[in-house]
């Protein structure tokens, strides 16, 4: 089975985030959520593997459970 | 002390004095169902064509007035063509093929039903209820003339049961008074309030949906094609957050809006109110007469069990859904399609009681699978969060120019008939070369043969059907004859292609129902013995 990569993948990461924020210049908080929502269908389709995207859903409901521990 | 809940748009079945009625002594039945909607008169026909006596009793006298079920499925059409009026329904239906979807102003995709030909039947036909009601009903006169012992009995009203280990007592509300009756099995077809599963006790959960739909039946003169036309918040705002427009017959189009949940019936179903929705969707030029207004709101879930004994339930007293999809009556005849040989079987003693088991475990079964599907839809059209409405609109927004997101825009997931996978009755497939649409427990794809189709010759009872291999000209097995049929593969594609695939020859058994038992490369009398005792409940 495909693992989730979870270590370092994208080149020039700082780059990277400062595109994704700088995508949300402008935009009110509805805008920008629906913005995202568009963002994570394109990306799920490009993975496509199911059990990939389980896992990435896991990991990011387990930051939230995490926190709220904190 | 009879009054009715609803108008006829047909007088089907007026009452007339029964023999029962004057009997000393409650008269006795093999079957008795209560009620003569589309579900319980298909039940009454299965069996009355089988030559087991039935009784269906009905508090009205014939169909109710309103379109409600319109969109009737192949697989319904091939059931009715097996209890033989499929002709009037399709005569009387319009056909479609083609549905597109708009979000606001703009198209955002279209799709075409019908991708493969080699079928008797369109995918669907639309068509008024009460029609496909009277068009059965037409059916049972003509079985009845022929000699099918099915007894229709209008204006009488099932008050209350009384449910042995070995038989049911009924008690019966007539214009005349009542009177009381006994059979051996009750099938309750008495829809979703059913009367019947209160007097028993029974559960029915599931999930309400807080929403509502106004439904308006117009005759107009109009360009719109037959298509069908769903809105995801239209732009013509004042009716409604989705709409759905489809074409009937005799110049009737049904359009629903769906309107929110805190409504006032009365004041929305007012027509002039009814009227403004319609000129904000149609303009002001277009001319229409109201012919039915109607609000639902609708709720998805079924009862734990569909059997309790001697009563098995069918159709809207078993199962509900939301309307999207038309899982409705399509899924109830299905039900009957799939009781109706087994009771059939149990009735003259073919086959052990407990093959009724089966028709709860795989109907149950096929709920589930309604249920789940009409769900996913009602949750996409009607998104019940901030968040799932923004995702829901984040589909639409990729849909118009990406096909990835065209799969996910769900404006209802229209009626298939059910796989019964893994279930009791099935033999584990023995040609997995063969295509999975005929797998063990599948619905039997049609395909033509000779001057016909392949359905013709299945169903009713069991069949071997051979292709590409040698079978005998006639089997019986424990007293049950099966019908052989073996046929050439050469003359059509598509029969080799559902059938066979990359296999060279195949053996199917198949059931009265047209749904695959099991299937082998060749003839073998001990494995098609084993199938036929599983697939009939019997043995070990
Ligand atoms: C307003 C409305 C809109 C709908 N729209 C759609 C749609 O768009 N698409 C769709 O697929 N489905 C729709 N449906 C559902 C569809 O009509 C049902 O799935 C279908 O009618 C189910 O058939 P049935 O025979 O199980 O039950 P029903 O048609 O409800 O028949 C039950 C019968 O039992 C009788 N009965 C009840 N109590 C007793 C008693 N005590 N004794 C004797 N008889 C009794 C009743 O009078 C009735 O004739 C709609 C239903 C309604 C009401």
């Amino acid at each position: 089975m495909t693992q989730l990569i979870t270590t370092p993948n994208i080149p020039d990461a700082d780059g990277f985030y400062a595109e994704l924020i700088a995508l949300h210049d402008g935009l009110t908080d509805d805008e920008s959520a629906a913005l995202n929502a568009r963002l994570i269908l394109l990306l799920c389709n490009h993975i496509g593997d199911r059990a990939v995207l389980a896992q990435a859903m896991a990991q990011a409901i387990a930051a939230h459970t995490n926190r709220d521990q904190k | 002390m009879l009054q009715d809940r609803y108008s006829l748009a047909f007088t089907l079945y007026p009452y007339q004095r029964s023999a029962d009625q004057d009997s000393a002594a409650p008269v006795h039945h093999p079957v008795v169902i209560m009620g003569g909607g589309p579900i319980g008169i298909a039940t009454a026909l299965d069996l009355g064509l089988q030559g087991i006596p039935v009784v269906v009793l009905d508090d009205h006298e014939g169909a109710g007035v309103g379109s409600r079920a319109i969109c009737f499925s192949k697989r319904t059409l091939e059931i009715a063509h097996r209890y033989g009026f499929s002709e009037p329904l399709l005569d009387k239906g319009v056909v479609w093929n083609l549905g597109k979807v708009f979000h606001r102003d703009s198209k955002v995709y279209e799709f075409n039903l019908l991708p493969e030909s080699g079928h008797r039947f369109p995918a669907f036909i639309n068509m008024q209820q009460p029609y496909f009601e009277k068009y059965q009903v037409d059916r049972v006169r003509q079985a009845q003339a022929e000699g099918a012992p099915i007894d229709l009995r209008g204006k009488n009203r099932v008050q209350s049961v009384e449910v042995h280990d070995d038989h049911v007592d009924l008690t019966i509300e007539t214009p005349e008074g009542p009177y009381q009756i006994s059979t051996d099995w009750l099938i309750g077809c008495d829809g979703a309030s059913s009367p019947l599963r209160k007097m028993l006790n029974l559960d029915f959960e599931g999930r309400v949906f807080q929403d509502s739909f106004l439904i308006a039946d117009i005759k107009m003169e109009a360009e719109f094609p037959t298509e069908r036309w769903f809105w995801f918040e239209p732009s013509f705002k004042n009716s409604g957050a989705s709409a759905l427009l489809h074409k009937q017959p005799d110049g009737v189009w049904r359009i629903d809006f769906q309107i929110g949940w805190n409504v006032d019936r009365q004041e929305e179903l007012k027509e002039e109110n009814v009227r403004r929705r319609l000129k904000a969707m149609l303009g002001d030029k277009i001319d229409f007469e109201l012919v039915w207004t109607s609000i639902y709101t609708f709720q998805c879930r079924r009862m734990k069990s569909f059997r309790h004994g001697r009563v098995l339930f069918a159709g809207d007293s078993a199962h509900q859904v939301s309307p999207f999809g038309a899982r409705g009556a399509n899924s109830g005849l299905q039900d009957v399609d799939n009781l109706g040989w087994k009771l059939g079987m149990v009735v003259r003693g073919t086959a052990p009681d407990r093959l009724l088991d089966s028709y709860n475990e795989e109907r149950v079964f096929a709920a589930d699978e309604n249920i789940l599907n009409s769900t996913r839809s009602t949750d996409f059209i009607t998104p019940k969060s901030k968040l799932s409405h923004l995702f829901r609109n984040a589909v639409l927004d990729l849909a118009a120019n990406h096909s990835f997101a065209r799969q996910m825009v769900n404006s209802g997931r229209l009626s298939a008939p059910c796989t019964y996978d893994g279930l009791s009755l099935n033999s584990p497939d023995k040609l997995p070369d063969a295509p999975a649409r005929t797998r063990p427990g599948a619905t039997c794809p049609d395909a033509p043969v000779g001057d016909g189709y392949l359905l013709d010759h299945l169903g009713g009872g069991f069949t071997l059907l051979a292709l590409g291999t040698e079978i005998p000209e006639s089997v019986t097995i424990d007293g049950i004859g099966l019908t052989c049929l073996s046929l050439p593969t050469d003359a059509d594609q598509s029969l080799a292609a559902r059938y066979l695939g990359a296999a060279p020859s195949a053996v199917y058994l198949i059931r009265p129902d047209q749904h695959v038992a099991a299937r082998w490369p060749t003839f073998d009398e001990t494995e098609i013995t084993a199938a036929l005792r599983k697939a009939c409940a019997k043995g070990n």
